[in-house]
C-alpha cells in the first residue's frame, strides 16, 4: 500500500492491465510522451510503439481505431485528451461503438475504454473545461465511469478495461493530483456499484467526481450545526446504482444531488427524477440539484470561481431543505 | 492478371446474384413487404465483385448504406440477407439492423453503415488490429464519392498512410451523392487526385469493367499485404436507380445520361466478353441467370415466412455480458 495520486493510480491500472493482457493497447494524441496529465508516463518505454500508439490530432479516426480493433478482438484504450474534444469523435462513440452490438444482432463485443479529462482547471475556458458525462449517460450501449479519488480510479479503470462493453472513463482534472492509499497489486472495483463515502442520517448528498470532495467538506461544516450528511458517490454513472441511493434516501428522507456539470439536463436531474419516482413517500422535502449555471464555462478567474459549484452551494441547498 | 474460365464464370454469377437480389429488393420495398429503406447497388456490381474476388476469405471489408453488393461479393448468404430486410429473427442482424446495418463478422464483413464515411475510421481500426496481430489480413473500405467530403475520410486516410495500414480505400464514384450531382458537392473531378494529399497512390478504374477492377484491386491488396500501406482506388460507375429505391421522386435525371450508362451495364459487358472469348454461350449465360433467379425466389419465400424477433429481443444485446 502506497500513497498515490489519481494520475499515478490510472497509470498503474493501464500498466498492470497491459501486462496482464496482450490485447490491451493505448492509442491517443501524445501518449508516447505520457500525455499532458502523465497518465501514460513511462508506458512507451515499457511497451514500445506497437502498444502505445501516437495518433494524429484526429479524434474521429482515433476513436475509429478503437471501434474497428475491438470489433476484431483487441481491447483498446482510446485517450481523448480533453473531454470537450469528444464532440469531434461523437459519431464513432454514439453511432458506432454504442450501437454496434445491438444493431448487429449481438455479433460484436466492443471492449473499448475511452479515457478523458473533464472539468474546470485554471482558466481553460469554454472549450477545455466541459463536464459532459450526461451526454453519454443518455446513450444506451455505453457505460460511464467517473471516479473521485485515486483508489477508486485504479479499481474502476481496471474493471473498465476488463469489461466487454464500451466504457467512457472520465477523470476530473482537479482530482488528478489528489492522493490516497492505493494498493500496488491489481484490483478491480465492480462497475455500477456506488459507495457511501460518509455515513449520516439527515440528508443524502449524491455527488460525483470532484463534487464528492465538496460534499465531504459540506458534511464537515454542517456537522458543526448538528446536520448529518450521508455522502453517496455513484462512481459509475451508467449503469447507475439507484439501489444504494434510494436506500440512503429512505433513511434520511432528504436529498441533494451535486455535480460540476451544467445543472440543466445534468445527470443530477436523472437522479433527482428517479428519487421522485421511486422514493416520493419517503421524502420530507423536494430533491435539490446543485450544478453549474446554464452558461458556457467562462475564462476570467473571477467568473470561473462564480460559475463553479462547490461546498458553499451544497450547504445552501441542504439548508433550503429545512426552510 | 490471368483469370481462369472458372474465375470468370464465378464473377459473372456473383454480379448476377447481386443484380437479381437488388432488383427483387426494390420490388419488395415498393410492395411494402420489406421494411425501411433499400439503397440499390444495381449498376455498381463490377466493383464489389472485382474487389472481393481479389480478397482472401479471412480478409475484411467495411461497407455502406448501399451495401448489399458488398455482402454478397464477400460471401453473404442471400436468404439471411432477405430475412434481415423482412426484419426476421433469422436475418444477419436478428432483425435489429436492416438493410443499412447488415454485417457478418464471421465472413469478415464488419458491416454496412448508415452514417456516410463511418466505415473508414472503423476499417482503419480493423487494419490496425491486423498489423498488431501480424495476421497478414487486408481490410477494404468501400464508400461512395459523397463520403470523400466527410472529415472521417480525411482523418482515416491520413492516419492509414502514417501507420502504413494494410488497407485499400475503394471509392464508388457513381456521379451522385444522395440526390445531388457529385460535381456540385465535390471540389475535384477525379477523387483519385485526393490520394496525393496523403502521399499514397491513387488510381482511376473503370468501375463497369469487372476485370479492370479486379486487376487494380489485386495490385492494391498485394501492396497493402506487403506492408507498403494503403491505396485509394476510384471506380467510375453509375447508380442505375435513385438514391433510395428505384425512383424516390425528387430527382429527375437526364434519360440520355441513364441510357449512356445502361449501355455500359457491367453484367452485359462481362457477358459479351465471356461469350466472345468462348467461355460460355448465350444459352449457358441465360441458364446461370435463371438458376440464380430461382434461388432468389426460394430465398425470399423462406425469409418472408420465417419468425419475427421475440419481444424480449428489444432488450437483448444492448450490453455484453463480460467474459473476463
Amino acid at each position: 500500500m502506497t500513497i498515490k495520486t489519481m494520475t499515478a493510480a490510472i497509470n498503474e491500472a493501464i500498466d498492470q492491465e497491459m501486462e496482464r493482457d496482450e490485447k490491451v493497447f493505448v492509442a491517443g494524441e501524445d501518449v508516447r510522451v505520457g500525455g499532458p496529465f502523465g497518465t501514460e508516463a513511462g508506458l512507451h518505454a515499457k511497451y514500445g510503439d506497437r502498444r502505445i500508439v501516437n495518433t494524429a490530432i484526429s479524434e474521429l479516426a482515433l476513436t475509429g481505431i478503437g471501434v474497428g480493433a475491438a470489433a476484431v478482438g483487441l481491447r483498446p484504450i482510446i485517450e481523448i485528451m480533453i473531454m470537450d474534444f469528444v464532440s469531434v469523435a461523437m459519431d464513432q462513440i454514439v453511432n458506432q461503438m454504442a450501437k454496434m452490438k445491438y444493431m448487429l444482432g449481438g455479433q460484436a463485443r466492443l471492449p473499448i475504454v475511452v479515457t478523458t479529462h473533464a472539468g474546470i482547471d485554471s482558466s481553460s475556458a469554454a472549450q477545455h473545461s466541459g463536464s459532459l458525462e450526461a451526454w453519454f449517460c443518455h446513450v444506451p450501449g455505453l457505460k460511464v465511469v467517473m471516479p473521485s479519488n485515486a483508489y477508486d480510479a485504479k479499481g474502476l479503470l481496471t474493471a473498465a478495461i476488463q469489461d466487454d462493453n464500451p466504457v467512457i472513463y472520465i477523470s476530473n482534472k482537479r482530482c488528478m493530483q489528489l492522493t490516497s492509499e492505493v494498493p500496488d497489486t491489481p484490483y478491480a472495483l465492480p462497475l455500477g456499484v456506488a459507495e457511501v463515502k460518509r455515513a449520516g442520517n439527515d440528508v443524502t448528498v449524491v455527488a460525483i467526481g470532484r463534487s464528492v470532495l465538496d460534499a465531504l467538506t459540506a458534511a464537515d461544516e454542517l456537522a458543526k450545526e448538528g446536520i448529518s450528511l450521508e455522502v453517496v458517490d455513484p462512481r459509475t454513472l451508467s449503469p447507475m446504482d439507484m439501489t444504494t441511493i434510494l436506500g440512503s434516501v429512505q433513511k434520511t428522507s432528504r436529498a441533494v444531488v451535486a455535480h460540476e456539470a451544467v445543472r440543466t439536463c445534468g445527470i443530477g436531474a436523472e437522479i433527482a427524477a428517479t428519487i421522485g419516482d421511486e422514493a416520493f413517500d419517503f421524502l420530507d422535502a423536494p430533491v435539490k440539484r446543485v450544478g453549474a449555471p446554464f452558461t458556457p464555462v467562462p475564462f476570467a478567474p473571477v467568473l470561473e470561481k462564480q460559475y463553479l459549484p462547490g461546498a458553499a452551494e451544497i450547504i445552501a441547498a441542504v439548508r433550503s431543505l429545512y426552510v | 492478371m490471368d483469370l481462369s474460365n472458372t474465375d470468370m464464370i464465378r464473377m459473372y454469377e456473383q454480379m448476377t446474384r447481386i443484380r437479381e437480389f437488388d432488383e427483387r429488393a426494390a420490388l419488395l420495398m415498393e410492395q411494402a413487404r420489406v421494411h425501411g429503406s433499400v439503397h440499390l447497388y444495381c449498376g455498381e456490381e463490377a466493383i464489389a465483385v472485382g474487389v472481393c474476388e481479389a480478397l482472401n476469405s479471412d480478409d475484411y471489408i467495411t461497407s455502406t448504406h448501399r451495401g448489399h453488393g458488398h455482402l454478397i461479393a464477400k460471401g453473404g448468404d442471400v436468404q439471411r440477407m432477405y430475412a434481415e430486410l423482412f426484419a426476421k429473427a433469422s436475418g444477419y442482424n436478428g432483425g435489429k439492423g436492416g438493410s443499412m446495418h447488415m454485417a457478418a463478422l464471421d465472413l469478415g464483413i464488419i458491416g454496412a453503415n448508415g452514417i456516410v464515411a463511418a466505415g473508414l475510421p472503423i476499417g482503419l481500426g480493423v487494419a490496425f488490429a491486423s498489423q498488431y496481430q501480424q495476421n497478414d489480413r487486408v481490410t477494404v473500405c468501400f464508400f461512395g464519392d459523397g463520403a470523400t467530403n466527410e472529415g472521417a475520410f480525411h482523418e482515416a486516410l491520413n492516419m492509414a498512410a502514417i501507420l502504413k495500414a494494410p488497407m485499400v480505400f475503394v471509392c464508388e464514384n457513381n456521379g451522385y451523392g444522395e440526390w445531388s450531382k457529385t460535381a456540385s458537392q465535390t471540389s475535384v473531378t477525379d477523387i483519385a487526385d485526393r490520394a496525393a494529399s496523403y502521399g499514397i497512390p491513387g488510381a482511376i478504374v473503370d468501375g463497369m469493367d469487372v476485370a479492370a477492377v479486379h486487376e487494380s484491386a489485386h495490385e492494391a491488396i498485394a501492396r497493402a499485404r506487403g506492408g507498403a500501406g494503403p491505396t485509394l482506388l476510384e471506380c467510375k460507375t453509375y447508380r442505375f436507380y435513385d438514391h433510395v429505391g428505384r425512383d424516390f421522386g425528387v430527382l429527375k435525371r437526364d434519360p440520355e445520361e441513364i441510357a449512356k450508362w445502361r449501355a455500359r451495364d457491367p453484367i452485359l459487358l462481362w457477358r459479351e466478353k465471356l461469350i466472345a472469348q468462348g467461355v460460355f454461350d448465350d444459352k449457358q449465360a441465360d441458364g446461370i441467370t435463371a438458376s440464380i433467379a430461382a434461388d432468389m425466389e426460394q430465398a425470399i419465400a423462406v425469409a418472408e415466412h420465417s419468425p419475427d424477433p421475440e419481444p424480449e429481443a428489444l432488450f437483448t444485446d444492448v450490453y455484453s455480458e463480460s467474459l473476463s
